[in-house]
């Protein structure tokens, strides 16, 4: 990286989707995005719905697959380009340096809450007693009734489902974080308890990279704001 | 004139057989396939132990014949007839005398000796076939040592019955390598296989099977570390010769229920009784 | 731990799976997905040596670090291998169960196989295994055909998996099951993988399988892989024309 220490740079990035079911029409998405996130930053992109923040943050994600540019993460001190990694090394990468939060939880029936939300500690090694009182305390803060802590969250509401998701992004230390709407569907007093771990996170030199709906999150969190509209801007 | 060759089969019947024995012989347990022939006996009734026996007798041998232990049951005379009448060989019915023992379901009572012959009966000679009817894959089983189907068998019969309820031709491992089946014979008979000083031939004429075990050979009856193998007993003495640790029969003898054990081997309990 | 690079195999003049490549890592599940007569299962038989290539390689790491041809290992090593290091999940669990032994021997015959030779511990194992797979205890004496039909699949997994594979090949592991039973099933599944850090092939031709079991994902067509990914992107974000295809036709209830 041009900067030693950023832990995220988007270099360039276009994305294309083509429709081959519905004739081949094409819609281009991110047309040559940059990007550069240090540690401890909380970006927040301000594009209105449908420009391309969901796409920016899967594409980081590798859930969806840019056609050009470049997207560098700093891994176990090396430096991945998320474009043309292998499938290993996205794993990788998954499993230890970025975490994401989308927007629902996919839900995998007969799972209790619980061990979802501390399945991404088994990839740092943290013991099941830990792991397990960490999950206790987040979900306790998210204000999920303990009651529903061993049951699947295949019957909770949207709202706690959005919580255990949150909770399960939140649990482990990524170095970078992406949320993707994160407070949707929250009430007002969940939407606090969110700015409150965003800001946990900060302090923990987390580089977060999010989209919020929400004007009184994002600029309760925000320490910079981007607009991928147009060409791109890097701030 | 007796119009048949000596021993009824023809010289290159019996080389035939003997080169299966040889082959049976240098790989204990191993069953070599072998060219049958049509015998003046129906299948089931030991064509393949006569066709072992026709290929060995030599006009020195002295034969016995016993069947279930006797020698004067139906088929044990009609066998031992047969080979006087092909071979003119001495008969006996004296363990301890003869050099060759054609046997369908026993092993004589009286300890074999070096230099005999036993000549056992089988009707199934696959162990594996109970679990396995294609012989393209037993033979594949046999061949790789995968037999962890065999005691699958004893597993099973453990979970049903408490203990292993095959009371006959109980499977063996022969020379730490093939499993083999003994034939009919009790369990009672499987320790006397074990470093016999007799050689052991298996002849199996409707499958046209032969199979050997050499003399000091070791033969180990499977099963379990915590459900070892174990020989029926009885609580009773037969009640001719008053032997105990015989396998006896259990013999009707009126019509109201009267019964009495004596021994199944006829020649062990006439010799003891001093006759 | 198995690597194959053109795998291909032809029926007469006829594709059946043609130069497919591969890497697979331990403790990573590969979903191979395709319709009817797109070469995943001929792939798999090519991959687990039980049909022959026309042309190509796979290798497999054993325990030891030592790696084999899997397609020139004389037969025996093959068996055994088959027996040890690898499980086999078939779609019809019938193919994969002596049916006319009780389930405790079903699932101990490997360790007897292995030398097994104590009646209480081969229970014992029995017993915990057919816990493992939710199947109640007290049937550990019954016949296979006295259960149903998701209960044989959860009996062939314990079966497969009692000696420990380090590699699972498995042909619709939840075909022919009802639905909620196939939750069931996908969910022990997905908690073995994960608890004894399996590797394991999956073909199947239900994509909600492969999004819950796999991390990777080959879509086959016509005897050829023609997308490859990590799951969830092949089916969020799929690229080929077919592979949109095939995404789009799943009925979302």
């Amino acid at each position: 990286m041009s900067d030693g220490r950023a832990v995220l740079v988007v270099e360039g990035l276009h994305k294309t989707f083509t429709l081959h079911t519905q004739g081949g029409i094409q819609l281009p998405v991110l047309r040559g995005v940059d990007l550069t996130v240090y540690p401890g930053e909380c970006v927040a992109l301000t594009d209105p719905s449908g420009s391309g923040k969901s796409t920016l943050l899967r594409s980081v994600y590798a859930n969806y697959r840019p056609q050009r540019g470049r997207i560098l993460v700093a891994h176990d001190g090396a430096r991945i380009d998320m474009v043309d990694a292998g499938p290993r090394e996205l794993l990788a990468v998954r499993q230890r340096t970025i975490g994401y939060v989308s927007q629902f939880l996919r839900v995998i029936p007969r799972v209790p809450t619980l061990d979802v939300v501390v399945e991404p500690l088994r990839a740092f090694g943290v013991a099941r007693d830990a792991a397990l009182g960490r999950g206790r305390a987040l979900l306790a803060r998210l204000r999920i009734p303990e009651r529903l802590w061993s049951l699947s969250p295949v019957t909770f509401s949207g709202g706690e489902q959005q919580r255990v998701n949150l909770a399960r992004g939140f649990v482990a230390d990524f170095p970078i974080l992406l949320l993707d709407e994160p407070t949707a569907s929250l009430d007002v007093a969940s939407r606090a308890i969110v700015i409150e771990l965003i800001r946990d996170a900060l302090a923990r030199r987390t580089a977060i990279v999010g989209a919020f709906h929400d004007a009184e999150v994002r600029e309760a969190v925000a320490t910079r704001t981007v607009s991928l509209h147009g060409a791109g801007v890097a701030a | 004139m007796n119009p048949y060759n000596f021993a009824f089969l023809d010289e290159q019947t019996k080389r035939m057989i003997r080169r299966a024995i040889l082959k049976a012989v240098a790989i204990p347990g191993y069953q070599v396939p072998f060219g049958s022939r049509e015998m003046p006996l129906s299948y089931g009734w030991g064509t393949g132990g006569v066709q072992v026996t026709a290929s060995v007798i030599g006009p020195d041998d002295v034969l016995k014949v016993i069947d279930q232990g006797a020698d004067d049951t139906t088929n044990a005379v009609s066998i031992r007839r047969f080979f006087e009448r092909t071979t003119g060989v001495r008969t006996t019915t004296r363990t301890e005398s003869a050099t060759l023992i054609q046997t369908r379901h026993r092993i004589p009572e009286t300890p074999l000796t070096e230099g005999q012959i036993v000549v056992f009966q089988v009707p199934i000679p696959e162990p594996l076939r109970w679990l396995e009817p294609r012989e393209t894959e037993t033979r594949k089983m046999h061949a790789l040592e995968e037999y962890g189907v065999m005691h699958v068998r004893l597993y099973e019969d453990i979970t049903r019955h408490g203990h292993v309820e095959t009371a006959y031709d109980y499977p063996v491992l022969v020379n730490g390598r093939y499993i083999m089946r003994p034939s009919p014979i009790p369990k009672f008979d499987n320790p006397k296989l074990d470093e016999s000083p007799a050689l052991l031939l298996f002849g199996a004429g409707r499958e046209k099977r032969i199979y050997a075990v050499p003399p000091f050979t070791t033969v180990r009856s499977l099963d379990f570390e915590d459900h070892p193998f174990t020989i029926e007993r009885w609580d009773q003495t037969c009640a001719l010769c008053g032997a105990a640790d015989v396998f006896m029969d259990e013999i009707v003898v009126d019509d109201k229920g009267g019964r009495m054990f004596v021994c199944s081997d006829t020649d062990f309990c006439e010799r003891r009784r001093g006759r | 731990m198995l690597r194959a690079r053109g795998v291909t195999r032809y029926y007469g003049s006829r594709v059946g799976c043609r130069d497919i490549g591969l890497d697979l890592w331990p403790g990573e599940v590969l979903g191979v997905v395709g319709e009817s007569g797109s070469g995943k299962t001929t792939l798999l038989g090519c991959l687990s040596g039980r049909l022959e290539p026309s042309a190509g390689t796979v290798e497999f790491t054993q325990r030891d670090g030592t790696i084999v041809d899997v397609l020139r290992m004389p037969e025996p090593a093959l068996r055994k291998l088959a027996r040890t290091d690898w499980g086999i999940v078939h779609q019809n669990p019938r193919d994969g169960l002596r049916l006319g032994v009780s389930a405790g021997a079903n699932v101990g015959e490997r360790l007897m196989a292995l030398g097994a030779r104590h009646y209480g511990q081969i229970r014992d194992a029995a017993f915990d295994w057919l816990g493992r797979v939710e199947i109640d205890r007290e049937r550990i004496d019954d016949w296979p055909e006295t259960f149903s039909s998701g209960m044989q699949q959860r009996l062939q997994i314990a079966r497969t998996l009692v000696t420990e594979p380090r590699l699972v090949f498995m042909d619709e592991p939840t075909g022919g099951l009802d639905v909620s039973v196939q939750a069931r099933l996908l969910d022990l599944l997905r908690r073995l993988v994960t608890d004894l850090g399996l590797s394991a092939v999956i073909v199947t031709h239900d994509l909600a399988v492969t999004r819950l079991l796999a991390h990777r994902l080959l879509v086959m067509r016509g005897g050829e892989v023609v997308e490859s990914g990590l799951t969830d992107q092949v089916l969020d974000d799929p690229q080929h024309p077919y592979t949109q295809l095939l995404v789009s036709s799943v009925l979302q209830p």
